[in-house]
């Protein structure tokens, strides 16, 4: 059956729920109002209050307090309302999340999901638009994905919710209900610390993840059709841990790599593939590693402006040009 | 449910109060409640697109409020701010431009509808953070008493904001201080869906005063001059250096959280005891009751209002889009 990407979302939480009694979902308003963009819908009436729970506006505690519930062995899915929000509970999450298990010499775990509605393109201005992964990929203790499509919005975080350590899911806002897709009905995971092959190609790479894939994609298909280049295209999926693996075969097969999100460019997670095929794939390469990424600015409300600041197909097309002549 | 246990219903006499402040007032009300009403047009209309927090049925406490004060004192409000951001002072053109995403918004169509921002009349922002103005007005409260001028900040929040540890941690340091900071609380009884009993353990937000031992007082919201009176008191202690007040403006918003809230989450019934206590229909009533003013008059000042926001539509929607070669542009200090 064809369904949303926010759907698989919310299909996930359903089933891991009712799978574990041990999962609750925690979040403003997640419950009677089914969360600000539906994610949470049906839960509440499915569940009942004990595990679908409304918070008051407090990011820092809706957070630890997940914390505090993961290390005696519930299983908490909680919600930032927006991914910009989670800046309010950053010290919960890298200090005390994070470090857990660390800290306790591995006798404690903390088995938490952190859901961050994330991205750009819906004209949310500037504390409402941000991909604020990359501060989290350098925190040691934490994973953090970023699907892209409506099959690994469901798998990955059935997955995250199994996994033993915090896992931050950043989810695209511009995804939830533009992508639609006929997934496989009932259980499956996609492994965390994976990436995925999207489309072969010989001449240059696209390395990318979220809401920057499906506009690779298309430029992919567009530059093959008009220019006759053959592209290939890696979903990362998995931002922390790396599949380095992944990153480093397709540099070594094309020689040439775009680096492609939706963050801004200086400190974004790009630089850290680009310096990493640099130092283990610098003897393949036919050119140097080019990243488009967000302008380094705000995201800016005016439409004009933020269709400026973000990456696009056609800003993408051009990229993979400029490049493939090098 | 929560509005029976609202027993306060203040009706102080007009009296106290000269004809030309009280059709200010009544002006300012009705120039906000006009705003929004051709927001929610223009934002149906795919004029205005992101997110838009309307202020209707609140008019009574930022006018009542902004009143109190004088125009060097600052304001500091939230994501819901074009009502403050009017009743300080600002353009109407700028606001709705900045609605628009213009090059001439108030913010250079940087912010969008929860960002407005105009140190030129001491609006010092709207912070789409809830929570996230607090802090700063207890920095701008630092800054008067350290260079003992005679202003006073006035901070205006959600009861979704009082959970947050911005809150706490911003009445206390106020407190200890002694800083000129006038704390106003919009009791609308919603964070955005989710009732104030079910996300605050003390319905009785003025209470909150109490550990952090300033003045905490409860106002009715949907009464300008009792809000006047209540921020006119604060403000006079702020100044006397005798630190901060906590108020508690009960109110009620017309419309949703958002213009994409569907409002299923409270009663018909509520809405319509709420609207029957419209603010501006509530002064009217009371201006013309006491034959202060005549109805001629306030139609004049409705019809004067609706010209004025006409005008800044048209304004809005003629100016030009913010040139792409200025996106960097006050990133940094040039």
């Amino acid at each position: 059956m064809e369904i949303t990407y926010i759907q698989a979302i919310n299909q996930a939480l359903h089933e891991e729920m009712h799978r574990d009694e041990n999962v609750f979902v925690m979040g403003e308003d997640v419950g009677e109002l089914g969360g600000a963009f539906k994610a949470t819908e049906g839960l509440l009436a499915a569940f009942g209050e004990e595990r679908v729970i409304d918070t008051p506006i407090a990011e820092a505690l809706i957070v630890g307090a997940g914390v505090g519930a993961a290390v005696l062995g519930m299983r908490p899915v909680v919600e930032m309302q927006f991914a910009d929000f989670i800046s309010c509970a950053f010290d919960q999450i890298v200090n005390m999340a994070a470090t857990l298990r660390y800290r306790h010499g591995g006798r404690a775990s903390c088995p938490m999901v952190i859901r961050a509605p994330s991205g750009a393109g819906v004209h949310g201005a500037l504390f409402h638009s941000q991909n604020p992964e990359a501060w989290f990929t350098r925190v040691p203790g934490l994973k953090v994905v970023a699907p892209a499509t409506v099959y690994d919005a469901k798998g990955l975080l059935k997955a995250a919710v199994r996994d033993d350590d915090p896992v931050i899911y950043f989810e695209h806002k511009r995804l939830y209900r533009s992508l639609k897709d006929d997934i496989p009905e009932g259980d499956f995971v996609v492994p965390i610390g994976v990436a995925e092959l999207r489309q072969e190609g010989e001449e240059l790479s696209i390395i990318t993840y979220g809401g920057a894939l499906n506009q690779c994609l298309d430029a992919a298909r567009i530059v093959a059709k008009e220019d006759g280049l053959s592209v290939e295209v890696l979903d990362l999926r998995t931002l922390l841990p790396l599949d380095r693996e992944a990153v480093l075969k397709t540099a070594r097969k094309t020689g040439k790599v775009l680096v492609v999100h939706e963050d801004r460019l200086t400190g974004g997670f790009g630089g850290e593939v680009a310096a990493l095929i640099a130092e283990h794939a610098f003897e393949d390469l036919d050119a140097p590693v080019r990243r488009l990424a967000a302008l380094d600015a705000h995201t800016a409300f005016s439409p004009p402006l933020e269709e400026y600041i973000l990456p696009n197909t056609n800003k993408i097309v051009d990229a993979i040009r400029s490049l493939a002549a090098y | 449910m929560a509005l029976e246990r609202d027993k306060h219903v203040a009706q102080h006499a007009l009296l106290t109060l000269d004809e030309a402040q009280l059709l200010a007032m009544y002006r300012k009300m009705s120039l906000i409640r006009r705003f929004e009403e051709k927001s929610a047009e223009m934002y149906t209309r795919g004029k205005i697109t992101g997110f838009c927090h309307l202020y209707a049925g609140e008019e009574a406490v930022a006018v009542g409020a902004i009143e109190a004060l004088y125009d060097k004192d600052y304001v500091v409000s939230t994501y819901r701010e074009h009502g403050h951001c009017l009743a300080k002072g600002a353009d109407p053109r700028a606001v709705m431009a900045e609605l628009f995403g213009k090059a001439t918004g108030i913010s250079h169509g940087r912010g969008g509808s929860m960002h407005l921002f105009d140190p030129d009349i001491r609006f010092m922002g709207g912070y789409a953070i809830v929570g996230g103005g607090l802090p700063l007005a207890v920095g701008l409260g630092l800054s008067i008493a350290y260079k003992e001028e005679p202003e006073v900040a006035c901070c205006f929040f959600g009861d979704g904001a009082l959970p947050q540890g911005a809150f706490h941690e911003s009445l206390n340091l106020a407190s200890l201080w002694k800083l000129p900071v006038i704390f106003i609380c919009e009791n609308n009884f919603y964070g955005m869906g989710t009732l104030v009993q079910n996300a605050i353990c003390q319905e009785e937000l003025y209470r909150f005063a109490e550990p952090y031992k300033m003045p905490g007082v409860r106002v009715d919201g949907m009464d300008v001059l009792d809000v006047y009176r209540a921020v006119t008191e604060a403000a006079a202690r702020a100044r006397e250096g005798d630190g901060p007040s906590l108020i508690e403006a009960v109110t009620y918003r017309f419309r949703g959280h958002s213009m994409s809230d569907p409002v299923e989450y409270r009663s018909k019934r509520e809405e319509r005891i709420w609207q029957e206590r419209d603010p501006i229909k509530n002064l009217r009533r009371r201006l013309l009751a006491e034959k202060r003013v005549s109805e001629a008059r306030l139609d004049q000042i409705d019809a004067e209002v609706g010209a004025v926001i006409d005008d800044a539509v048209k304004f809005a929607d003629e100016s030009p889009e913010p040139p792409l070669e200025e996106l960097a542009k006050n990133v940094y200090v040039e």
